[in-house]
């Protein structure tokens, strides 16, 4: 085995991230010891495996890596949420079935036959879509991350919240959306002068409706139909929902039955009441639509143990609406010192992008966090930067630096720092 | 040109809606009545916009609210298991900000639309929109910010002028 530099380059044994392209880093000492050959067979190798089968699923060894903190608001069942389990989780793509999910009155049994989208409002020609007819045009594909705007909003708390990170920030996933450029219906509709935003409504009880800025929509909204490669789950809009890549996920309208065009927004109850940002002095701002920069460090994470002390891989994700992750700082001195992460080859824009460090923890308390830079140099925000102005319990958009404490008996924990 | 591409001419022919369309769309959208499109069209605007005809007051609307929605929203809008309706006033700026339809809500449209939406949560569109109009009134009324015989119909809601409604910023304005 390749003899690691094990010479930090920050602070408490960050150790370089050129580590990970090093060849041998994860090849182990030699295999098994001199025994007669072909011997050994595990009890799993003695009789044929299970039986072919027409739906794959998980490992039962994996059977507790399921949504965490599933709840709904008191009386309701499916007025709630559901969180990404991300410290189970590597990779950038979340598996459909842990993508988190935000209904505001169930999910709807649509029948997709029956199932119409129609635009309308200031258009030459008023049209409606089957889904059938939708899935024969072009259809464009981009890997991207939803964000629920409230996610991490449990982190305004004043004292820190001893949950996992799933249940903290698992209101983010990334998946491969694959479904029509809104644009280019839009366009067979004729959108007429003067128009400015659209107005989409979903087809579930509560008839969710949000206004979308007509211009982000002729940029890259698309009416989704995939999600990595299958039709949409039902808790994600099937049969179609609107993806705004970067945008907060509640514009992204599920189930998505009708589109206004219009020359103002409706000012709907989710872009008024709710999903808008209140500061100390009363004043609100409606329309904040772009996810802010923003990283966390999966692994390790609140709830996890360490091991012996040692050398230990940090990973975890970063993202921003606003395009690429050029770079990921890992800190193992509170934020003291830094030292920039490696990234996984798949650096897209709005997208998750995985971001390893190498850490030699020397078996005594630390702080851990991570700290991430967009593209268009954007820099995420320490945690008491993005309350700075805020009113008491305004949670919406929070993308401050998240930290984890490590104690000497190697338990971590969340803390603010 | 491409088989795919010739297929998707023959479409357009075939429909012949005329639309000029993008090299890259098959065209398929199908036109609607205007009856269609009235069915499916449930969008208020804060000009009032789309509201139907209709009316109701406070007074009919408290009958309603109290059958219809007291038992997850609370007497008088508050004190429910669900969101506070009522309320609130003057507390946003403060260190306890509570957001209820008085207190918070720009427009007086959009209770109309979201109740006509949404609401009652177990049943929505089970409420004519006589009763949603007096549902609003009764909402407004025990806000302070209309009286209790003040009739709500497709003319006076939109010039109810509510509380907040000055206290909103927009953090995307379109060119
Ligand atoms: C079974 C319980 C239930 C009943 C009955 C009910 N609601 Fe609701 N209401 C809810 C829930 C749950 C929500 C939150 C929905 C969401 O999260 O989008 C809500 C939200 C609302 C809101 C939005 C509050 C805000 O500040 O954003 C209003 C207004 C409202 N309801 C009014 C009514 C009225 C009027 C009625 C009667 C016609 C009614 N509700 C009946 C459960 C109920």
């Amino acid at each position: 085995m390749a003899e690691l530099d094990q010479t930090p380059v920050a602070g408490n044994g960050l150790l370089d991230r050129r580590i990970f392209l090093k060849a041998g880093v994860a090849g182990g000492a030699a295999l098994l010891t001199a025994q007669a050959g072909g011997v050994e067979r595990e009890a799993w190798m003695k009789m044929p495996g299970a039986p072919m089968s027409d739906n794959g699923v998980p490992s039962a060894h994996e059977a507790h890596v399921k949504r965490l903190a599933v709840s709904s608001q008191p009386g309701t069942t499916g007025t709630g949420v559901s969180r990404t389990p991300l410290e189970f989780l590597d990779g950038l793509i979340t598996p459909s079935r842990l993508h988190f999910e935000r209904h505001h009155s169930g999910i709807p049994d649509i029948n997709p036959d029956e199932h119409r989208l129609v635009i309308h409002g200031m258009v030459e020609r008023p049209l409606s879509f089957s889904l059938e007819a939708l899935a024969r045009y072009p259809i464009k594909s981009r890997i991207q991350f939803l964000e629920c705007s409230g996610n991490s909003g449990g982190l305004i708390a004043p004292e820190p919240i001893q949950q996992s990170c799933g249940v903290l920030h698992g209101l983010v996933a990334a998946s491969e959306w694959g479904g029509v450029p809104l644009s280019v219906l839009l366009d067979e509709a004729g959108v007429k002068p003067g128009a400015k935003w659209i107005i989409a409504d979903g087809a579930d009880a509560a008839m969710m409706s949000r206004s979308v800025p007509l211009a982000k929509v002729m940029d890259d909204a698309i009416v989704a139909l995939y999600q990595n490669g299958e039709r949409l789950r039902p808790g994600n809009g099937y049969p179609m929902r609107l993806f705004l890549p970067g945008w907060e996920g509640n514009a992204c309208v599920k189930w998505l039955r009708t589109i206004k065009v219009m020359n103002q927004p409706a000012m709907t109850k989710d872009e008024t009441s709710k999903y808008s940002d209140l500061n100390e002095e009363g004043i609100a701002r409606l329309f904040t639509f772009p996810m802010g920069v923003k990283s966390i460090i999966t692994n390790p994470s609140h709830g996890f143990t360490m091991g012996p002390a040692g050398p230990y891989q940090v990973s975890g994700i970063a993202w921003s609406g606003s395009g690429r992750i050029r770079r990921v700082e890992v800190s193992a001195d509170g934020g003291g010192s830094w030292a920039d992460a490696a990234l996984d080859e798949h650096v897209l824009s709005r997208c998750l992008t995985r971001f390893r460090s190498a850490w030699r923890w020397d078996g005594g308390p630390a702080v851990i966090m991570s700290r991430a830079t967009d593209d268009a140099g954007n820099v995420q925000p320490t945690r008491r930067a993005v309350l700075e102005g805020r009113a008491n319990g305004a949670f919406y958009h929070y993308n401050g630096i998240q930290a984890w404490a490590v104690s000497a008996v190697g338990e971590v924990t969340n803390v603010y720092a | 040109m491409s088989t795919r591409n010739a297929l998707w001419l023959v479409c357009v022919g075939a429909i012949g809606t005329g639309a000029a369309l993008a090299d890259d769309s098959p065209g398929l959208g199908q036109e609607l009545t205007a009856r269609e499109l009235a069915a499916v069209d449930f969008t208020i605007m804060p000009d009032g916009d789309g509201l139907p005809a209709g009316a109701g007051d406070a007074v009919t609307g408290r009958d309603i609210y109290n059958q219809n929605c007291l038992a997850c929203h609370g007497e008088n809008g508050t004190g429910g298991v669900n969101d506070v309706l009522s309320g609130g006033h003057g507390s946003l700026a403060g260190p306890k900000p509570l957001k209820t339809v008085g207190s918070y809500w720009p427009y007086a449209t959009t209770i109309f639309d979201y109740l006509r939406r949404a609401m009652p949560f177990q049943m929505p569109g089970s409420l004519s929109n006589d009763d949603i109009y007096a549902v609003t009134a009764y909402l407004l009324f025990v806000n302070d910010i209309i009286a209790e015989d003040a009739e709500i119909n497709a003319e006076s809601l939109p010039l109810v002028k509510m509380p907040n409604r000055d206290n909103f910023v927009w953090g995307y304005t379109p060119e």
